[in-house]
């Protein structure tokens, strides 16, 4: 029997999903499902946009308006989702390879706009939906079918990149932290701008075969072990946090939104009467 | 005289007004040569109607924005010429796939490549047709004047709306560069399509019996479905049911072969009588005009065929003007595009003939005036 949330919030006639087994995106889905629903949101009016790649199948399974588009994308739909109708509450879920790579550049302009839509960057490290291709999220030196011989890219810090660009909420969280997960999303949702939280996810299939991470359960405990909560963090000394991943909420500030700045043009105008 | 009516514009401009006109509230796109002006136009006149303009980081954001307005449920355009139309491709068939209406303007410039960006060409007739992958219905509308690109691009918003499919409005630099005498004709005196309400039925694709465009809901109004570019089941979700793949692909391609009637357009000039037919569409019309009343005044019976939907393309008419006349010379600013299917169409009903332009200038009246009489 599927839980009251998953009843509520999933299409359960398309269930179960299709992630392997161990995968870290159905809890991350579920993470966001239950910030939604933790947030009292009007689910007719909550859009969820993706693009292509394993993390954006999530969205044919969330009972909200979903829109799955074209690879790299999501962030441009869900721009022009937002300014048109800026009353719907618009979440991108998204990949490493899909916000990254080919949507790049859709990412960081989104962040410069600050336009209220929430990024979720399921993170897996590794191109999944197409048989483990390096990402620009696979660690300097590991494995993907397309680096095999390691990987001599250095790779994105994400939230860092969308602190750079202008993103006004931004943080990380795991797919075993699931409480603190879903304190970040509700927060992140609540911003009223750019907000990007990258989700760390488990891929046992691809990225922890090819780099011999040793399963589905320890590659949770790795997380379990080596992400520490940015908070805890500032009371640590270097050396205990070398090696160490930060989670929590990292940043977040003011600033004027971008459909509300379009909104006063439009009074100024005279095309609100 | 009403200054607000009546207008002194180029083709770029009246594209706008055409646009808002048939109820365009969102605008997305890239700044590109020559078709900048529709950018600018819609920038200034948008949020004077309370709609919303958007420059987007590059020509792809451009049309996805546009088409995220629209499954908002606002109409939507965005704009473009040859190295941006390229660029829009794959979220062209996005559009036809996932049936949402917007309108991509192309304002066709010499190419490939960057090629010559303020000259005219129309190079990329083929490219409107099947530019994206994949089998996928089409429609195309190629205006020839000032006013007629006005009228034109409310054309294509109403068959985006009616058919939910991206509408292409397939200008170039001549039509768009253009300035002439236009009429702001209002809203109340045009027919202009909107979508009609939506009952929420959890089925958003499904069509009744002999139907084949099931009616738009937009997000946010409780029909809480899924919109995906994957081959999808009656309520969006992606299926590998290829008995399913198969009637939908042929759902999409019927929607507009079934209304033919419907969809089509095209002028004859100066047909009647004619032993001889040239066959221009777009900037190149006017040149064939001036051919066709120099050739005229020569004493020869020539007269024009004009695809205004350049796809589909008007084949059962081109075939009776073909059956009636000695020859047909098309004339367009390409190597030899739409010949093509003007080739296909006519197989040997009459003798076929070609005059092109690729060197960045327009064709001339003397030029198709030469062919002609080659022919004669």
């Amino acid at each position: 029997m599927p839980s009251k949330l998953i009843e509520s919030t999933m299409r359960t006639e398309n269930l179960p999903h299709i992630w392997c087994p161990g995968c870290g995106h159905g809890i991350l889905m579920r993470d966001v499902a239950q910030a939604i629903d933790n947030l009292g949101l009007d689910h007719d009016k909550v859009v969820i946009v993706s693009g292509i790649g394993c993390s954006s199948r999530a969205a044919g399974y969330m009972d909200f308006n979903t829109l799955h588009t074209t690879h790299g994308r999501a962030i441009a739909f869900a721009t022009g989702v937002k300014l048109a109708n800026p009353e719907l509450t618009v979440i991108v879920i998204t990949g490493d390879g899909d916000a990254a790579a080919i949507g790049g550049n859709h990412f960081i302009h989104a962040c410069r706009r600050n336009i209220d839509i929430t990024v979720v960057v399921f993170n897996n490290n590794i191109y999944g939906m197409t048989g483990g291709q390096y990402s620009p999220t696979t660690p300097t030196g590991e494995k993907g079918t397309t680096a095999p011989y390691g990987n001599i890219d250095y790779d994105f810090d994400l939230p860092e990149l969308a602190k750079a660009a202008g993103a006004t909420f931004t943080g990380r969280c795991t797919a075993y932290h699931v409480p603190q997960a879903i304190k970040l999303l509700e927060a992140a949702i609540q911003n009223k701008g750019l907000s990007m939280v990258e989700g760390l996810s488990v891929c046992p299939t691809y990225y922890g075969r090819k780099n011999k991470k040793g399963g589905v359960i320890k590659m949770y405990n790795w997380q379990k072990n080596n992400c520490i909560d940015v908070k805890k963090a500032e009371k640590m000394d270097p050396e205990e946090l070398e090696g160490k991943i930060l989670m929590g909420e990292f940043y977040h500030k003011e600033k004027p939104e971008y459909c509300e700045q379009y909104e006063a043009i439009i009074e100024k105008c005279g095309g609100n009467k | 005289m009403d200054k607000k009516r009546f207008r002194f514009v180029q083709g770029n401009e009246a594209c706008v007004e055409g646009a808002l006109t048939a109820g365009m509230r969102f605008y997305s796109g890239y700044p590109i040569t020559p078709s900048t002006e529709i950018a600018e136009q819609s920038a200034i006149r948008l949020p004077q109607l309370g709609g919303h303009f958007i420059q987007m980081e590059d020509e792809i954001g451009g049309i996805a924005a546009a088409l995220g307005a629209s499954a908002a449920g606002v109409k939507a355009m965005t704009a473009t010429s040859g190295p941006g139309f390229s660029l829009k491709q794959e979220n062209i068939g996005y559009g036809c796939l996932a049936e949402i209406p917007i309108v991509v303007v192309d304002v066709q410039r010499s190419g490939p490549s960057t090629g010559m960006p303020t000259s005219p060409s129309q190079g990329d007739v083929m490219q409107a047709r099947w530019g994206t992958h994949g089998d996928h219905p089409m429609i195309a509308i190629a205006p020839s004047s000032v006013q007629d690109t006005y009228n034109q691009t409310v054309r294509c918003f109403n068959l985006a709306e009616k058919y939910r499919t991206p509408v292409i409005l397939l200008m170039d630099e001549i039509i768009g560069h253009l300035r002439e005498g236009l009429e702001v004709i209002p809203a109340e005196e045009l027919e202009i399509v909107n979508r009609g309400d939506h009952n929420i039925t959890g089925m958003a694709y499904a069509v009744g019996e002999g139907e084949y465009v099931p009616e738009f809901a937009p997000f946010g109004e409780g029909e809480r479905y899924n919109i995906t570019g994957l081959f999808h089941n009656d309520a969006g979700f992606p299926t590998n049911d290829n008995d399913f793949t198969d009637k939908i692909e042929h759902r999409l391609m019927a929607k507009i072969e079934q209304n033919l009637d419907d969809i089509l357009d095209w002028e004859e000039y100066m047909l009647d009588d004619a032993e001889y037919a040239i066959v221009a569409y777009g900037g190149t019309v006017r040149a064939a005009k001036g051919a066709i009343e120099k050739l005229r005044a020569e004493g020869v019976k020539v007269g024009l065929f004009r695809p205004v939907t350049v796809w589909p393309f008007p084949e059962e008419a081109m075939k009776k003007v073909a059956d009636k006349v000695k020859a047909v010379v098309v004339a367009e600013h390409n190597y030899g595009q739409l010949l093509l299917e003007v080739e296909r169409v006519i197989k040997d009903r009459a003798e076929l003939s070609f005059v092109g332009k690729v060197d960045g200038t327009t064709l001339k009246p003397e030029d198709i005036q030469a062919k002609v009489k080659e022919v004669l």
